[in-house]
């Protein structure tokens, strides 16, 4: 049966083109490769190759034709033993508007599929996540104050007694015992098989992370800071957050990024930057940043044990801060679930990470001169824990947020946006977001302080927010 | 340090140091012994299979099937071949977005590659990937990547993860001469030579980085000597002659394998079609790709000793030429005709 030779798309908007020359002639020999003919468009001259063998029998479109559409059929090759005589003379118009209708036919069929897509699918609905609650703590367990620091330790330690697939490494983990000192005995209780010092070298230990999770292990990748973790923002987005989607569900990538985020004090722009936002952004990602040492075991421990990409965002402030962390075999919590940290009728303060530090006291203070302040610490960023905030909007009617970040684009602004959405009609003020200021941030103390949110700013909005 | 198995710091050094040097003694990847007749035949098989389907891909994007970016490997197929040749099950592959023919060569169906380049719904990724993303933990092929030199990284990560469970398989990452100026590149090399990783760095080199020449895009056109800073060892390899290819995959795999650490194969190699569908090649001359066609084309070369040896006539050549056509004629029906994937697919697989 004689083969069409359709006119090719040669990029993916390419709608039509001039075929300018033809290379072959009627009744030559080609092979599969051998050029036919030049088409010229807007952008470019290109080629266009023979795909099978066989023998021009008609060229059906003239050289120098412009407007020529996609698809029509623009020369016949007959295969051995066929004859030009059994090509009918339906030759199409170049400007022919629908393509020939023979056994290419379905090249037209495509592009109508892809064209009726958008119009005739309705997008699915979001699927909602079923997050469990926190376990339950049994009377009488024992609480021991903890630091943040020693409370993340015991959680890599733990999951490493309990898997031999998850190892640490990244730069001074393991002889150096952690620059935060947060992997502080691992290399003497696992090894510097599974303690794991790297080079400097942000952007390929990352991969060689992902890599290793793509093949099953259970890398934990420690950043010095996530300010390091910019030059390694592609393999963590592109490569472990994107995988699982983009290999329909065969391979993913279960590993954990961890490290102190955001500021600390007096170390500059370039170290001082919180990615909460940045990363909360992604699908495909699980992002956590816990506050108290009790959320930061619990939640590590899930997030090692978690099968999805997890970014770990620390506080290097908070590692030395001590708090309760209840005494139990196996400490687990759920990702997924925000914490209320203080119940109030008020208003609502949402906060998380070091943010907490400068909620627990204006609400402290607010108690004081009669405000009751219901403050809850996401704990997660993504999946975001958001009917809980709305619960309890539903509750107070005011809603204000705290975070370190910049304010554009934040996460205070998400929350203020949704809750907007999804709540309108039971908020009585303005949603507030306190945020770090619009600055890179300073060196110098006193303009440091400044670039920070502070305490009294998030009494002032809650005041304001309750027209105080 | 992690997943050294010899017993010392300085043990582990003189092994370094001796390696290197055998390796310049033993290690040559110049050698073309030659094919008996199942590999030759096997050899002319595989990339004819590559070579008719990126054609029909070709195709198929040029009636419109498939969308997007279509990078195709016609001219580098022994490259790929003769690698997959020499290794063994368990040895995981990687790559970069040029990656139907790794695909075909590592045994996934034709029929899972061109229906995820049409983006349907029995695609390898239910056609959620796409033309540069494609995996198969069965055939431990691992992608398949968009960023020009991530999959280097990667790469190195699944040798890392052999040598974390201590078995013996090697990890093959494939990147081209424009990957090979990337930074983590060389981020990937250190690591490897500095644990010792089995690795094989592949570098096709087809000479043009999208539309950029090597001699205009790098200091040092010797992609086998880049990593002798990090003293990897490294060879040119004639990829253009699939014997060629996988004589030097045999000895880069035993290198690996005997705990050495990584290795670079330079594969001298060339793209006939332009970097992606819409490239019009105006960087080189008709002519240059002309006579490489012509003189050095990798399956000609294995059809014309397949004659000369009197392994098979012309017309077993055909009937071979016809089944393959098949194979990929049936992909290509079954690419256009599989629906594309439910609107439910859109939510699903992001996390676990």
């Amino acid at each position: 049966m004689p083969i069409d030779i359709l006119m090719p798309a040669l990029s993916p908007t390419m709608e039509e083109g001039t075929l300018s020359k033809w290379l072959k002639n009627e009744g030559d020999t080609v092979k599969s490769g051998d050029v036919i003919a030049e088409i010229e468009t807007d952008k470019a001259t290109m080629e266009v190759e023979a795909v099978d063998e066989g023998v021009i029998g008609k060229l059906l479109v003239a050289a120098g034709t412009e407007n020529v559409k996609v698809n029509t059929k623009i020369a016949v090759l007959l295969e051995e033993g066929e004859s030009a005589d059994s090509i009918s003379a339906d030759a199409p118009k170049a400007d022919a508007d629908t393509p020939a209708a023979t056994s290419d036919a379905a090249g037209g069929k495509a592009r109508e599929a892809s064209e009726e897509t958008p119009a005739a699918a309705k997008v699915p609905a979001q699927p909602k996540l079923e997050v469990a609650a926190d376990p339950d703590i049994p009377e009488g367990t024992e609480m021991v104050m903890t630091t943040v620091r020693e409370a993340l330790r015991d959680a890599m330690a733990e999951e490493m007694r309990r898997d031999g697939d998850v190892f640490v490494m990244g730069e001074e983990v393991a002889e150096y015992q952690g620059a935060y000192k947060i992997t502080q005995g691992l290399l003497q209780e696992f090894g510097d098989r599974r303690v794991i010092d790297t080079p400097i070298t942000e952007h390929g230990f990352a991969g060689v992370g992902v890599g290793a999770a793509m093949a099953g292990l259970k890398p934990i990748v420690e950043f010095m800071t996530f300010n390091f973790a910019m030059q390694a923002i592609d393999q963590i987005i592109n490569s472990a957050a994107k995988t699982l989607y983009m290999s329909g569900g065969q391979m993913g990538a279960p590993i954990v990024f961890r490290g102190p985020n955001g500021a600390a004090a007096r170390v500059g722009a370039q170290h001082s930057q919180d990615y909460a936002s940045w990363y909360s952004q992604i699908p495909g990602l699980k992002v956590v940043m816990p506050y108290t040492a009790a959320d930061a075991k619990g939640l590590l421990k899930a997030a090692i044990r978690d099968p999805n990409p997890v970014v770990f965002l620390e506080n290097e402030i908070l590692y030395g801060q001590s708090f309760e962390v209840p005494k139990m075999d196996d400490f687990v919590l759920p990702i997924g679930k925000a914490r209320i940290h203080r119940k109030g009728k008020d208003a609502t303060v949402v906060s998380f990470g070091i943010g907490m530090t400068y909620a627990t006291k204006a609400v402290a203070e607010l108690e004081k001169e009669g405000i009751d302040v219901e403050l809850i610490d996401l704990r997660t960023l993504r999946p975001m824990d958001l009917p809980t905030v709305i619960e309890s909007v539903k509750k107070t009617g005011r809603l204000v947020t705290v975070e370190e970040g910049y304010p554009q684009n934040s996460v205070g602004a998400e929350i203020a946006t949704r809750v907007m959405q999804q709540a309108f009609d039971y908020l009585d003020a303005p949603v507030l977001t306190i945020a770090g200021k619009d600055v890179p941030m300073p060196y110098a103390a006193n303009l440091e302080k400044l670039a920070l949110p502070t305490v009294d700013e998030v009494i002032q909005a809650v005041k304001t927010v309750c027209y105080k | 340090m992690a997943p050294a198995k010899t017993a010392s710091t300085s043990g582990r050094r003189s092994a370094a140091k001796s390696a290197t040097k055998n390796v310049s003694k033993e290690f040559t990847g110049k050698n073309t012994p030659d094919f008996d007749k199942e590999d030759e035949l096997h050899a002319y098989r595989e990339m004819l299979l590559i070579r008719r389907f990126e054609e029909k891909a070709g195709q198929l994007y040029g009636m419109g099937f498939i969308g997007g970016f279509c990078h195709l490997y016609i001219g580098q197929e022994a490259v790929v071949v003769g690698m997959q040749m020499a290794q063994k099950e368990g040895d995981q592959v990687i790559t970069a977005y040029r990656d139907h023919g790794h695909m075909l060569a590592a045994g996934m169906s034709a029929r899972g590659v061109m229906a995820e380049l049409t983006g349907r719904q029995g695609g390898l990724s239910k056609g959620k990937g796409g033309s540069m993303h494609m995996f198969s933990k069965e055939k431990h092929f691992y992608g398949g990547h968009g960023i020009v030199g991530a999959q280097v990284s990667l790469g190195t990560g699944l040798a890392f993860a052999n040598s974390y469970r201590g078995n013996d398989s090697v990890s093959v990452a494939y990147f081209g001469d424009g990957a090979a100026n990337q930074g983590q590149v060389y981020e990937s090399f250190n690591m490897a030579a500095l644990w010792k990783l089995p690795i094989i760095y592949i570098v096709e080199n087809n000479r043009y980085a999208m539309g950029t020449s090597t001699a205009r895009a790098t200091a040092q056109a010797n992609y086998s000597m880049r990593g002798v800073g990090f003293g990897i060892p490294g060879v040119q390899v004639d990829g253009m002659d699939v014997r060629a290819v996988k004589a030097a995959a045999e000895e880069a795999l035993e290198h690996c394998r005997s705990g050495k650490g990584p290795i670079i194969l330079e594969m001298l190699t060339y793209r006939y079609r332009g970097h992606s569908m819409s490239d019009p090649a105006k960087y080189r001359s008709k002519e240059e790709v002309q006579k490489i066609r012509s003189e050095q084309d990798p399956i000609e070369q294995v059809r014309q000793r397949i004659l000369d040896g009197g392994w098979a006539t012309e017309d077993d050549l055909k009937a071979i030429d016809k089944d393959i056509r098949d194979v990929v004629s049936d992909s290509a029906d079954f690419a256009q005709n599989d629906p594309e994937p439910d609107a439910s697919e859109l939510y699903t697989d992001i996390l676990l």
